[in-house]
């Protein structure tokens, strides 16, 4: 049984179903909109249904798509409750929730709060939103955005997104100011997109990390500001990124610990909490490996084989996975950061030393071209081995 | 040393609690980060750090080399009277920075 039919969820039910594994998938929503790409939404360079991807693959390879919401899940009697009622019996369940937005973490920024202020951290209308937000903007505004404290879902997120709306800035609206809040002096691929923006929009993007003031602590909607730990800023659109948990399932079937995710240990991605139960991608608790689309569809790969292992009666095999973050940060012109993992000695997924890296600071601007279409190439084929 | 950060409510009533949030910039070089060519990056810390309120300390923090780089220090203190606040820290080699930010208290 698989709750939650994004990459890794999905990932995970079809490679279970090629193998001869009976799979049932637990997803309410009829289709599922991809989070990579979807900043290229927001600064309209593509459009949302670019992002849609149906369960019919699943069907097709011989899962058993459930379009209910699981709302509790039994650990002991090994059974999940659904929206409707309905229960199912499993032998082993794979959670992949994903995330959900604390709405609780900043003051002044709540469920109401979203459809003034959309996060956009999930695709959907948030999505559009945001974009509508920016087109409608006066030339010479100011958006600003709130990115928060690690962990989050996407780490390198925030940044791209700031890329493509200072790309869409520069070129619609060229007196506009792009002012990012931070939570955090470092980030994912830092010094390249610092490099980036210099070169690409000189003037436009201000990043005030932690240690300048950064931190946003409230959100004054009506006011159009956002309060940070020594002042505030006013904007004109603003594009606040909560902090995140692991979604309200995991926390209810008691999956998730005072960190607000799951612990899992690093062969299998079993629950420390609750063994049998198995947690895969944003919700759980990686260690040095990153919440994002790459990074869950690799681990449902391993999660898949090692339950054929554990199903036929042998250990599965110590993984090794991948994760490679692509970042837009102009139409056709890409960074990335990779990083390869092991089970490490504390127990959880730790970096394999001397592995991975980021894109090269001086590569040339066909290696930048070239790393585009690598993340178009990755988007197509991590969307068809997970969706079909 | 560079840039300090103060927050401090503009305006506060007489025996109100309000929160006084700081932050300054520093390595917080602890001593023990190995150099190539061996030896040790020498320490550099801030080691104290006071808030100077109404003609006394009202707040005085030991700092430790296992703190994080730009020390972030909020605390609480009860407004008195009109006037300014004085914040100071002291690294190891007694170089003191000092800044002032004032309050009014109605």
């Amino acid at each position: 049984m698989v709750i939650g039919g994004g990459f890794a969820g999905a990932t995970c039910a079809r490679r279970l179903a090629a193998q001869g594994v009976a799979v049932t998938l637990v997803e309410p929503s009829p289709t599922y909109l991809a989070c990579p790409h979807s900043n290229l939404v927001v600064a309209g360079l593509r459009g949302l249904e670019e992002q849609r991807f149906g369960y019919g693959g699943l069907r097709e390879a011989g899962v058993t798509v459930v379009a209910q919401a699981a709302t509790r899940v039994d650990p002991n009697e090994r059974r999940v409750v659904l929206a409707d009622g309905g229960r199912l019996d499993f032998d082993r369940l794979v959670m992949a929730p994903g995330i959900e937005i604390r709405f609780d973490a900043l003051p002044g920024y709540d469920e109401e709060a979203e459809d003034l202020l959309p996060h956009a951290w999930r695709a959907g209308p948030q999505t559009d939103l945001l974009h509508r937000r920016l087109a409608a903007m006066d030339d010479g505004g100011v958006v600003a955005m709130a990115i928060p404290a690690n962990p989050y879902r996407c780490p390198p997120g925030p940044y791209e997104r700031a890329s493509l709306i200072a790309h869409f800035l520069k070129t619609r609206k060229p007196r506009a100011k792009l002012l990012l809040l931070d939570a955090k002096d470092d980030f994912s691929k830092r010094r390249l997109f610092l490099r980036e923006w210099e070169t690409l929009y000189p003037g436009l993007i201000e990043h005030v990390p932690l240690a300048q003031g950064g931190r946003v602590i409230e959100v004054d909607v009506a006011g159009r500001r956002l309060v940070t730990e020594f002042g505030s800023v006013r904007f004109d659109v603003a594009n606040v990124i909560p902090p995140q948990r692991a979604a309200r399932i995991a926390r209810e079937s008691g999956l998730v610990d005072r960190s607000g995710w799951c612990p899992v240990e690093p062969l299998a991605f079993e629950s420390r909490l609750h063994p049998g139960i198995h947690v895969l991608g944003d919700a759980a608790a990686m260690g040095a490996m990153p919440k994002s689309a790459f990074a869950a569809n690799s681990q449902a790969k391993v999660l898949a084989d090692a339950l054929v292992a554990i199903f036929d009666g042998r250990r599965p095999v110590e993984p090794r996975l991948i994760n490679t973050c692509y970042s837009l940060v102009a139409p056709r012109r890409a960074i990335s950061v990779a990083g390869v993992y092991r089970p490490g000695t504390n127990g959880m997924l730790a970096d394999i030393p001397g592995s991975g890296g980021t894109s090269a600071a001086d590569a040339s601007d066909e290696d930048r071209r070239m790393e585009a279409a690598h993340a178009d190439a990755w988007f197509a084929a991590a969307t068809n081995e997970s969706f079909g | 040393m560079s840039r300090a950060l103060i927050h401090v409510p503009p305006r506060a009533r007489a025996g109100e609690i309000i929160e006084i949030r700081t932050l300054v910039q520093h390595p917080m070089e602890t001593g023990f980060r190995p150099l190539p060519e061996g030896g040790f990056v020498p320490r550099l810390i801030l080691r104290r750090f006071e808030c100077i309120y109404d003609g006394a300390v009202v707040f005085a923090a030991e700092l430790h080399p296992a703190v994080a780089a730009n020390p972030y220090i909020a605390f609480r203190l009860r407004a008195t009277r009109s006037g300014g606040i004085l914040f100071r820290w002291i690294d190891d080699q007694g170089a003191v920075r000092e800044e002032r930010a004032g309050i009014e208290v109605i």
